[in-house]
């Protein structure tokens, strides 16, 4: 049997390739005289051929069957054989197949190897990929090695320990003893990876976090040496030294100092004498201010301290360095809520960035200059933003047009300038406009009275250039239905009133009721238009050859309304006037519930929402005879329906989910109430109410859930973690499962508690879905 | 396993997991939130040259993310900056030459910092190979690979100074040479030879080839 090929050989051989089905052939040849080699338990040339196993899986080819193999050279004792094992390892296995289990036992050995280098090796696959059971066996093993005194191991050891504390939270307590020295450490290696450690116990546990805090002043000590220390080659990177250790030292005075005073006050000599002292000419300076940055505006610092951290971000803003530009934005976002004056100083160099090229520092600019958006300065901003949506890319209108309609709701300074610009946003960014801009733009212009005809006049003059950008043209048929007597009597004080006809205006609508531009819900807002006008213009007849013309159109939605509109001519024509009377002044109702929520850019906001039942319509009652009240009020309701176009918003699926019941015992009930989440109907929102009928509280309270892997889980944070007794109240807690393969939803659910002083855990599957919540 | 994913969820840590997760990758969501998650580095045409992954994904994930992140990086146009986002993560990536370094780390860490850890793997190769370029990481993946894992573990820089990552994975390219079933400390001293020579050897001469 020849020996087989060396690995540098094979790879070149692959590259000579031409094409795919080349490669492949060359693949599979290789990979069965590697598996004929690995059926003979070659022990020489395991290595060898594991290795070019690992080459051809980086080019994406199987190669689970080296799995096996890996293990058999960790446990070989030849260095090359461990070394590419655990690179083996390392890539192929994970803690998926059970198969990595077999590792523990090696590891164990290794980590007790006479030679450091195979020591070491054990560590980094361990703290790479180590799964909670290994973490479990072996986790005294990486404390003892915590301990040691050589310090190339103890510094791989306290980065395992973090990765065992990520994948075990409970066993972090058996890394405390160890931690007490790790400071007083001169390796930076330690040093670095100590903190790394202690910033990870801080993190995780409140207790660890107290405890710690008495390590402030050394670690305050350390990084003024490593500030005033003189050159030191090894840790130098341009002129500084070791930068990576003065960021973890100052991340983790950031936690130790969140909330305590007394920690924040330590602190804050030396952040200052950071943030001055640090050279920003390079990148690696900028890093450092940044986390400065970072960690002043977290903790308790004095005002000056935070003005100052203020300041770098805004002369970041003005670094040639992209990067650094990016980095003070996405700072700047998140202090503009609490330190909002000192940010509005840096508001004109912020807007500037509006114009920057790169689309992730002009997303940021643009989040943050409406952020920055105040009474004072909308005009000004707004002229910026308007601009912007201009020529901004298509990605951003949407968001940034949205923006602006808030905006201008907030901070109008007049009703005109509103108007004008929601006019100056439909004209340029029509089409991006968001599907619920459309009802509050009716309902903001039906409020401004003074304003109905210039609104009226506008949005005429912007529909004869424009027919195409469906949100502006069902706005401005809306706005013609209802003001149409405006528009032709040329009442409008604001600008010079145009001559118009009412033949000119039905041209207009009709055109829109036949443009192939026009979207079938837009065909709907005009013709709804033109039946409007029969009671505010003269030619009703023209009207009403229209309306019955489109009784027989394919578009059923528009059959429907023409049919309807078409009763009305002939049977209800008495009833006409009132129920197409001008709008009254709607009323902004709160929303509330999920149900109500509108989608806007990921966020749950709940929107201003049109409200969801029919206005008061003239004085219909008193005119309504008993013998077609039935048929009068459906009309009545479609016409409010019709008339508000908001039909889409109802979120039609929410309801008729019955609730059930996924848990009661011992007290302890867990009802399941549903909704499904609008627009995604894979999704079902289950809401869990947990109650407790005992005379006790429970406490501690933790719901946990897992679901099969068809589907995916997702939790928000529960109210409480409390249920009180009796009754009293109850814990909610919202899930979402999406089940794209539509199979039956089944969940197991854990729930742990403290009642009467005594830990209660108990598992249960969940299986009683009603199947609306899944199919 | 029977079809049910690893793993509890009880929604506590920081509340949003951000975003949909596969069953899998749900256990990873409850990390601290300053974590390197994975490095790969990839040709101008999206050929992988390295993969770290420091979260447990199972290969298809792998597969997908990798396809995903490739094609998102290389769209880029020169003059964009260094960072994006992508999911739920943040990307930092840098050309050197021919090749593309990308890490992607969490929600909380910081960007310029990773530049640097990037830069600082950069210079290590470079230092190792002597003038490092992208057909000595092809040819010598699995050096590339051990000179990372002598700078990272876990996803974070266990060691800050240049000097000893690059003296720990010469004393270890020495024990390579060894073919004696035991070896010890003591051995170590006992070889004097010049570990670059070592190194120059082996660079496309077969015999000090140990694969």
């Amino acid at each position: 049997m020849p020996a087989p090929i060396r690995l540098r050989e094979l790879i070149r051989t692959i590259r000579t390739a031409r094409t795919q089905a080349e490669e492949r052939e060359m693949i599979q040849k290789e990979c069965a005289a590697i598996r004929s080699s690995f059926r003979e338990e070659d022990n020489t040339y395991r290595c060898r051929n594991v290795a070019k196993l690992l080459y051809m899986h980086m080019l994406g080819y199987p190669a689970h069957f080296g799995q096996l193999e890996c293990l058999k050279l960790i446990a070989s004792q030849k260095f090359t054989d461990k070394r590419i094992g655990y690179l083996g390892a390392m890539l192929l296995l994970d803690e998926r197949q059970d198969v990595h289990l077999l590792m523990t036992n090696c590891i164990k050995n290794d980590l007790n190897h006479s030679t450091q280098y195979v020591q070491g090796l054990a560590l980094c696959t361990l703290g790479c990929m180590g799964s909670s059971e290994m973490c479990r066996d072996l986790a005294g093993e990486v404390e003892k090695l915590l301990k040691t005194s050589n310090s190339y191991l103890r510094k791989k050891a306290a980065l395992c320990a973090v990765h065992v504390i990520r994948k075990v939270p409970e066993l972090m307590e058996m890394f405390l003893p160890a931690t007490k020295n790790l400071l007083s450490e001169k390796n930076h290696g330690v040093l670095h990876t100590s903190v790394v450690l202690l910033t990870e116990m801080c993190e995780r546990s409140p207790d660890m976090l107290a405890h710690f805090r008495k390590l402030v002043p050394q670690l305050v000590r350390i990084l003024k040496n490593l500030i005033m220390s003189g050159y030191s080659p090894e840790h130098d990177v341009s002129g500084i030294s070791d930068p990576f250790l003065q960021v973890r030292i100052l991340r983790l005075l950031r936690i130790l100092g969140k909330g305590d005073d007394d920690s924040s006050e330590a602190m804050n000599d030396i952040l200052a004498q950071v943030a001055t002292n640090t050279e920003t000419s390079k990148n690696v300076g900028n890093a450092i201010l940044y986390e400065t940055v970072l960690t002043i505006m977290d903790i308790k610092s004095e005002s000056g301290l935070r003005v100052l951290a203020i300041n770098i971000l805004g002369r970041f803003l003005l670094n040639n360095d992209k990067n650094i530009r990016y980095v003070a934005l996405t700072s700047l976002l998140k202090t503009v809520q609490t330190d909002h004056n000192a940010v509005q100083r840096h508001r004109s160099t912020i807007v500037d960035c509006l114009k920057d090229l790169d689309v992730s520092i002009k997303r940021r600019a643009m989040e943050l200059s409406f952020a920055l958006v105040n009474g004072n300065n909308i005009r000004g901003m707004m002229k910026e933003l308007l601009y912007f949506l201009d020529s901004c890319d298509p990605e951003f209108k949407a968001d940034c047009a949205s923006g602006v309609f808030l905006a201008a709701e907030k901070y109008a300074p007049s009703k005109r300038w509103h108007i004008d610009t929601i006019m100056r946003v439909l004209t340029t960014a029509g089409s991006y406009v968001r599907d619920d801009s459309v009802p509050n733009l009716i309902q903001l212009i039906t409020n401004s009275v003074e304003m109905h005809a210039y609104t009226v006049q506008r949005l005429y003059k912007a529909l004869l250039d424009d027919i195409s950008q469906q949100p502006l043209v069902q706005v401005a048929s809306w706005c013609i239905g209802e003001y149409g007597d405006l528009l032709i009597s040329g009442q409008c004080e604001e600008e010079e009133p145009i001559q118009v006809t009412e033949d000119e205006v039905l041209d207009v609508l009709e055109g829109l009721l036949v443009s192939n531009l026009s979207s079938p819900v837009t065909r709907g807002y005009s013709l709804t238009a033109i039946m409007k006008l029969s009671t505010r213009f003269s030619s009703v007849n023209r009207i009403k050859k229209v309306v019955s013309i489109y009784g027989s159109s394919i578009d059923v939605e528009l059959q429907q309304r023409a049919v309807e509109y078409n009763a009305l001519f002939k049977k209800y024509d008495h009833m006409r006037p009132a129920l197409l009377e001008r709008m009254p002044i709607m009323e902004k109702t709160a929303s509330n519930g999920p149900t109500e929520i509108v989608q806007t850019n990921g966020e749950a906001e709940p929107s201003v929402v049109e409200p969801k039942h029919p206005p008061p319509v003239g004085q219909p009652a008193s005119q309504v005879k008993n013998t077609v009240f039935g048929l009068v009020s459906r009309c009545l309701s479609l016409m409010a329906f019709y008339l508000f176009d908001l039909s889409k918003t109802v979120n039609f699926l929410s309801i008729g989910i019955p609730p059930m019941t996924a848990y009661n015992k011992n007290g302890l009930k867990i009802d399941f109430t549903f909704e499904r989440a609008n627009p995604n109907p894979n999704v079902a929102v289950i809401t869990i109410h947990a109650s407790n009928s005992t005379e006790a509280d429970m406490t501690d309270f933790v719901f946990q859930a897992a679901v099969p892997k068809t589907f995916q889980l997702q939790l928000l944070s529960p109210s409480s973690n409390v249920v009180p007794a009796l009754n009293q109240g109850t814990v909610t807690q919202v899930i979402r499962v999406l089940n794209q393969q539509k199979q039956q939803l089944r969940m197991r659910i854990k729930l742990t508690y403290i009642h009467k002083g005594s830990a209660v855990q108990d598992l249960a599957e969940v299986n009683n879905f009603p199947p609306q919540s899944w199919q | 396993m029977d079809g049910w994913m690893d793993g509890w969820m009880d929604g506590w840590m920081d509340g949003w997991m951000g975003g949909w997760v596969d069953g899998l990758l749900l256990t990873i969501g409850i990390t601290s939130s300053f974590q390197m998650q994975f490095m790969l580095l990839f040709s101008r045409q999206g050929k992988l040259r390295l993969q770290k992954w420091y979260v447990p994904l199972s290969d298809k994930e792998k597969k997908k993310i990798t396809r995903e992140l490739v094609q998102t990086v290389l769209a880029r146009k020169p003059k964009m900056c260094s960072f994006l986002e992508w999911r739920d993560l943040k990307i930092v990536y840098k050309r050197y030459a021919s090749l593309y370094f990308c890490c992607a780390i969490e929600d909380q860490d910081n960007e310029l910092i990773t530049l640097e850890i990037i830069h600082r793997y950069v210079e290590l190769l470079d230092k190792y190979f002597g003038s490092v370029c992208e057909l000595d990481i092809i040819f010598n993946f699995e050096k590339a690979y051990f000179i990372l894992d002598e700078f990272l573990l876990g996803g974070e820089a266990q060691e800050t100074s240049k000097k000893n990552v690059l003296k720990a994975i010469e004393q270890a390219d020495l024990l390579q040479e060894d073919t004696k079933v035991s070896f010890s400390p003591s051995f170590l001293m006992v070889w004097s030879r010049n570990a670059a020579e070592v190194r120059d050897s082996c660079r496309g001469s077969e015999q000090a080839d140990w694969v």
